[in-house]
């Protein structure tokens, strides 16, 4: 089975401890994005009328972010501690990340919106689009605790 | 030269200019296009050179106070202070983005209000998502943040925003003066962006991070935060001396160069130098002073005429908060600069309660536009450059929670203050 894992800033170790329980049989491959619209904003360098910055602020952003994820992967990849593809990947971060499951039997993600408020925002923008177009099945997991039976508000009154 | 032949140039060459520095073909100086419009504004007659002249000389200090910024802010970054504040957020922080985000609010802010917007943009930025993201923090939160507070933080000193530095002549304050009327303001700025960023990014917040240490330690620039000290008090002192604070920022650019020459090897004079005089960016200042020409030329050829009486002549609040809001629409069709340019002769004889609010609606109305103002966001969308219709829209979104805020919040926190000071 070939499995893959989404190492994002704040949610990979809950990916890597995921697929530290694949059997060894398993083919594993992390894949990272380098993602220029999740970085730094250029926008406002541009918006800085007169001061012809923006080319070579632009080429240091994409440096930038680039170095971040492949950081970030190189990280995952020592602390899973198996043998696996290290994949990084440049683009929208969503699209990538569903492009890179074409090949994939399961895909393994990690909740990633706000965790405090249980509901339709716990999920972040790109683990939704992940889950809706992955072409593989998609395990989402949890980063830390798991919540308990008690965080189920109580039911609407009249049910 | 009949004066409406005369406005007609004036505004073709304006939006020439404006226009050039939007598309900057083949990637040219800004200046460069402005430069010849400036001349030729004077050549046709559309402006008397000797208004021109005059223009240069108001404009002079103001350039000059902005090039030795500039280099002041390049000094401090090859000192390695930015890289050390970086260091010092990601040790504080204690792998908490929420603390962070705290320690960015401090960071950002006093980078703007010391060294200008232009370092925290340009400078701060890049340290603030290499921070977060070696902490394993999402870098959104904080950079976002980082980007906004270079336009509302930099209400507080002349120095702040080169918008400032435009209308410290108009407002006839002095350095300390401007200071104690804007700090209140700037306090509520920040407040409101804070609870703003918190309260929107709260889910990227409460990822855990995961640190990973680089080992990397740069010692505090001990010498280069002493001379940065010295020359905001070198500002403060300069007004009731009555010399330029413009020679206080020369001092602190000249300490730290000659240490720096000091201390270099031989071989890294040359390119040192380079690099300072690169950071002075000539064509930038004369940008500034080739536009300030022509918009001087649009004012005086019937733009001052035209809308004069719709600029409010008041300093009572509502009066404020009118001009502010002007401010703001102008700042975000156009850009700030030719913004605060054209207000600046209009509100001038109001005095300096309007002046100031006219300088809250350019320094905090542009965060409401991605890049600046609207005719910059179409252009660049025509020529498709770079720019991402997500980012755009949770900028544009997050300039709406706190824009119309903050311009609301500020203005009536000025005017709280000049009724407790005077002006």
């Amino acid at each position: 089975m070939k499995v893959a894992g989404w190492i994002a800033a704040g949610t990979w170790p809950a990916v890597v401890e995921a697929m530290q329980r694949r059997p060894a049989s398993d083919e594993l491959v992390l894949v990272a994005v380098a993602d220029e619209s999740e970085g730094v904003p250029t926008g406002p360098l541009a918006g800085l009328m007169g001061r012809g910055r923006r080319a070579e602020a632009t080429a240091a952003v994409d440096q930038l972010s680039r170095s971040a994820a492949q950081e970030l992967l190189d990280q995952a990849v020592a602390a899973l501690g198996r043998p696996c593809e290290a994949q990084l990947r440049t683009g929208f971060t969503e699209r990538e990340v569903t492009a890179a499951a074409a090949a994939i039997d399961l895909l393994i993600v990690a909740r990633d919106g706000d965790r405090t408020r249980l509901g339709p925002r716990s999920l972040g923008r790109h683990t939704r689009f992940v889950i809706d177009h992955a072409p593989c099945t998609v395990a989402v997991v949890w980063p830390g605790e798991t919540p308990g039976l008690d965080s189920i508000p109580a039911p609407p009154p009249d049910r | 030269m009949t004066t409406p032949v005369a406005e007609v140039i004036s505004v073709v060459c304006l939006i020439a200019v404006l226009g050039f520095a939007v598309v900057r073909p083949r990637g040219l100086p800004e200046g460069v296009g402005a430069v010849p419009a400036a001349i030729l504004v004077v050549a046709v007659g559309a402006l008397p050179l000797a208004v021109a002249w005059q223009e240069v000389q108001g404009l002079g200090p103001t350039v000059a106070f902005l090039a030795a910024i500039l280099m002041l802010a390049h000094l401090c970054k090859e000192e390695g202070m930015f890289d050390a504040a970086g260091e010092l957020m990601a040790r504080r922080s204690r792998g908490r983005p929420t603390r962070l985000l705290g320690l960015v609010f401090v960071v950002a802010s006093l980078t703007t209000a010391v060294l200008s917007l232009d370092a925290t943009v340009v400078l701060l930025t890049p340290v603030v998502f290499a921070t977060a993201s070696r902490l394993g923090a999402r870098p959104k939160p904080h950079v976002y943040a980082t980007s906004h507070l270079a336009n509302s933080a930099s209400l507080l000193l002349p120095v702040s925003n080169l918008t400032n530095l435009l209308a410290m002549g108009a407002a006839g304050l002095s350095f300390v003066k401007f200071g104690a009327l804007m700090a209140l303001p700037w306090l509520v700025a920040i407040g409101i962006e804070y609870f703003v960023h918190r309260w929107w990014f709260a889910g990227d917040l409460s990822v855990v991070a995961t640190p990973r240490d680089t080992g990397r330690r740069t010692p505090i620039p001990v010498f280069a935060l002493v001379v940065v000290a010295l020359t905001l008090a070198g500002f403060v002192v300069s007004s009731p001396l009555h010399i330029e604070p413009f020679w206080a920022a020369l001092a602190g650019v000249l300490v730290l160069a000659a240490k720096r020459l000091l201390m270099d090897p031989p071989g890294r004079h040359r390119p040192e130098l380079r690099e300072l005089l690169a950071a002075a960016n000539l064509w930038f200042l004369l940008f500034v002073l080739a536009l300030g020409i022509i918009v001087k030329a649009v004012v005086d050829n019937g733009l001052a005429a035209a809308i004069g009486h719709l600029v409010p002549t008041g300093s009572d609040l509502v009066s404020l908060l009118l001009l502010a809001g002007l401010a703001a629409v102008l700042a975000n069709l156009v850009n700030n600069l030719p913004a605060v340019l054209v207000l600046l002769p209009l509100v001038a004889p109001v005095g300096p309660a309007a002046v100031l609010a006219v300088l809250i609606g350019v320094n905090i109305g542009p965060n409401l536009t991605y890049v600046g103002s609207l005719a910059t966001l179409l252009w660049r969308r025509i020529l498709a450059d770079h720019d991402h219709d997500t980012e755009i829209g949770e900028f544009t979104k997050l300039g709406l929670l706190t824009v119309p805020v903050s311009l609301i919040a500020c203005t009536a926190s000025l005017w709280v203050a000049v009724q407790l000071m005077g002006v």
